[in-house]
């Protein structure tokens, strides 16, 4: 028998670590022989703290644990043998629905391998892909089963992963690299973070098939300084790997040598854009370079260089091992394989999804998601975040491939998946977006730097109620020459969010503008607050907790606001018992 | 040079004390042969004093071939260096998406309300420092704030300001212990 207590970076938050101890104190007060590990994050960030218990006759998982659930899942499940039914969220002959419809790949051992050990990963056929490629495989070899796997970048762009490759593979220089692109900076995405911490070898190995392809004997991996526990748990892994030839000279006895280090990124959302990030692993302010020429010519140090994003590699060795076909057999005619999700918002079932490309958007929020959280109204999913767009009801039966997402004008992006409902204002989420690509322009392009600051001073008039109609049109016009007028991703897609916006919720926009109401009831300004005199009893609560002494009215009798001295605080609002306050 | 860019003007933005130069030395051993390691020397001496301090910004640029112009260039482009010195506690208040659809807005508004500063700033008693963060990345727990490495998930404005009201009384009754 096994205990397994997830601690990924949400199970941590949830609390984890406690739930280990108290595991650990309470093995050791029964004297009971029995294995307590760690693993990474299973997906299933909305029950944790979890916890498994492997036993030879299946896995039973508890969820919501705290100190007191694991004290007793040690007493009554793991010393006497008794299943604890009230905090058994699944067992693995009944597994839940969130995982019914997945199909993992990238994702395959996290959650269910210590990412602490190697030799777990040896064991779940780790390193088979990289000792296949040395033993049997060329370069171009190499190249030609990416080719014929239909991988494509997971990063945002969905370019073809074989392209870059064979690109690098065809340049001349003195020393080539590759790297890894883990500065996962999309504000609602996490799924690299995941891999990094719950399966760092396999990152590990993608990083060497690709190195060999592309002939580079240096790997660099550009992670986000904000992810300590990847971090420490990508250098322990580098350690083992090193000790066991995987890293290092003359790799399983071949005169293939791949040196591998961890570069700290420092917080710089455009870091994600290939030369940004080429600048910052020199040091540097992280501003993109002109184009071409492109890193697979001059890079690092204007050498040779290729980056990956962390998704796209933990998918290489899978494709090696089982081959091109068989990952091929998944996804769409143009979407091959898999994509990972971060789901979150609004939705009851939140957390990381690995889901064949071709689902609908349907499926994956309602059948694996669970669907709005209060069973309220869906209203739109916002994909592809500060570079995408809100995708609205009536395009849930989008398959979720390249190219149809980047038909609605959101994009795949690297895999944040925001679901909203009817309290969200789309002008307000626009509003949140720019602001965000405003703040992280990094000031090269003029049509980025100020285009989108004038584009959020436009959105926040209209969120004020001091928008004109004519601000529409001027927000679409602007958005086309920030998109003309960039050199890089960051600006090419940060008008995005407003465009897709006004596309399919111009009538939420027209409602701030010309009725000066916001529909969702989020945008302050717009609000008015009145009593309802058929449901106030007078209890004076409301007047007590008004910051602005704007509540007026006797004990028992009805209470009137004052329009003139509401500061639109809500505090009224929040606080009556009788539901008499309303809001407009 | 015009009257923005001048020296002067510059300096203010950044927090100067007297601080031992000497810790930094190491540092600059470690990394100073080799190029392009600006960010990692960065990273290390803000370990050290908890932020970039101008005079060893300066001391740096001294030792090293790096121009001041391109350290206080890197040190203001990236977010996670620091000018000014940070409280006890610092608060990382989570404004990803997924807090935002939460109403990370009003936990911020309640919390900088509690200790009457705003993010970037820290509190008179030099307790708490609040910053604003892209994306902590525990989406599902949203919304989030971390203080000092642990996260507090599904906040609302009356918890957050519990817990920071917690770590205060825990401060103070800590002071009357050693006393």
């Amino acid at each position: 028998m096994k205990i397994k207590v997830g601690l990924g970076s949400c199970g941590i938050a949830a609390g984890g670590r406690k739930v280990l101890k108290a595991l650990q104190d309470e093995a050791k007060k029964y004297n009971l022989d029995v294995e307590i590990e760690e693993t990474g994050c299973i997906g299933m960030c909305f029950f944790e703290p979890i916890v498994d218990i492997v036993t030879d006759v299946g896995t039973y998982s508890y969820g919501f644990v705290d100190e007191d659930i694991a004290k007793e899942i040690v007493k009554k499940h793991v010393k006497e043998g008794n299943i604890i039914e009230d905090n058994l969220i699944y067992t693995s002959e009944n597994p839940p629905n969130y995982t019914k419809k997945q199909h993992k790949i990238a994702l395959e051992n996290c959650g269910v391998i210590n990412p602490e050990k190697i030799e777990e990963y040896i064991e779940n056929d780790g390193y088979q892909g990289i000792t296949k490629v040395l033993q049997e495989m060329s370069q171009e070899d190499v190249v030609q089963e990416i080719k014929d796997s239909g991988l494509r970048g997971r990063g945002g762009a969905g370019f073809p992963t074989w392209f870059k490759w064979n690109a690098a593979l065809n340049s001349q220089g003195n020393q080539k690299y590759m790297v890894c692109n883990a500065d996962e900076g999309d504000p609602g995405a996490f799924m690299d973070r995941s891999v990094l911490e719950g399966d760092p070898h396999r990152l590990i190995e993608g990083m060497l098939i690709g190195g060999y392809a592309i002939g580079a004997s240096q790997g660099i991996i550009y992670c986000r300084a904000e992810y300590p526990l990847a971090i420490e748990r990508l250098e322990k892994a580098m350690a083992q790997a090193k000790e066991k030839n995987y890293l290092g000279e003359n790799i399983l006895g071949t005169d293939f040598t791949f040196n591998l280090k961890i570069k700290k990124g420092a917080g710089a959302f455009v870091c994600g854009e290939e030369t940004a990030l080429i600048e910052s692993l020199e040091g540097k302010r992280g501003m993109p370079r002109l184009k071409p020429p492109f890193p697979a010519q001059s890079g690092y140090w204007r050498e040779p260089t290729n980056i990956n994003n962390v998704e796209t590699l933990a998918n290489v060795p899978w494709i090696i091992s089982k081959g091109a076909e068989a990952f091929a057999s998944v996804g769409s005619e143009k979407s091959k394989g898999t994509k990972v999700f971060a789901l979150s918002g609004k939705i009851k079932n939140g957390g990381l999804v690995e889901i064949p490309m071709g689902m609908t958007l349907r499926e994956v929020i309602f059948d694996i998601g669970g669907g709005i959280k209060k069973d309220k109204k869906f209203k739109a999913v916002q994909m592809g975040g500060p570079s995408g767009g809100c995708i609205p009801a009536e395009l849930l039966d989008t398959p979720v491939t390249y190219e149809n997402i980047n038909a609605t004008g959101a994009i795949m992006g690297s895999g944040g998946m925001v679901v909203m409902d009817e309290t969200t204002c789309m002008v307000d989420i626009a509003k949140f977006f720019l602001d965000f690509t405003c703040k992280e322009s990094c000031g090269k392009c003029t049509y980025c730097r100020v285009g989108t600051k004038r584009m959020l001073e436009i959105l926040e008039r209209i969120t004020k109620g001091e928008g004109k109609i004519e601000d529409l049109d001027e927000l679409e016009q602007l958005g086309k020459s920030i998109k003309d007028g960039s050199l890089c991703g960051l600006g090419q897609t940060a008008p995005n969010p407003v465009l897709t916006g006004l596309k399919y919720f111009r009538d939420e926009y027209e409602a701030h503008i010309v009725d000066k109401k916001c529909p969702a009831k989020k945008c302050e300004a717009l609000l008015t607050y009145t009593i309802d005199p058929d449901k106030c009893t007078g209890c004076t609560l409301c007047a007590r907790n008004c910051p602005t002494e704007a509540i007026s009215g006797k004990v028992k009798e009805t209470h009137k606001i004052d329009q003139d001295l509401c500061i639109k605080c809500g505090n009224c609002y929040d606080v009556c018992n009788f539901d008499a306050v309303n809001v407009e | 040079m015009c009257d923005n860019c001048s020296g002067d003007e510059v300096k203010k933005n950044f927090r100067d004390e007297n601080v031992d130069l000497e810790l930094i030395t190491p540092v600059i051993e470690k990394y100073g042969k080799s190029k392009g390691n600006l960010i990692n020397v960065l990273q290390d001496m803000q370990e050290i004093y908890g932020y970039l301090p101008l005079s060893a910004m300066d001391y740096l640029a001294e030792k090293t071939e790096n121009k001041k112009a391109t350290i206080y260039g890197v040190a203001t482009f990236y977010t996670q260096f620091r000018l000014n010195p940070i409280g006890k506690y610092l608060i990382l208040q989570c404004q990803g998406t997924a807090c935002h659809v939460n109403g990370s807005k009003e936990v911020s508004k309640a919390i900088c309300e509690e200790l009457g500063i705003k993010p970037g700033e820290t509190s008179e008693d030099g307790l708490f420092t609040i910053e604003d963060v892209a994306c902590l990345g525990c989406c599902s727990l949203a919304p989030v704030m971390m203080i000092n490495g642990e996260a507090y998930g599904n906040l609302t404005p009356g918890k957050a300001v519990k817990v920071i009201k917690d770590l205060r009384k825990k401060v103070i009754e800590g002071d009357t212990d050693e006393n």
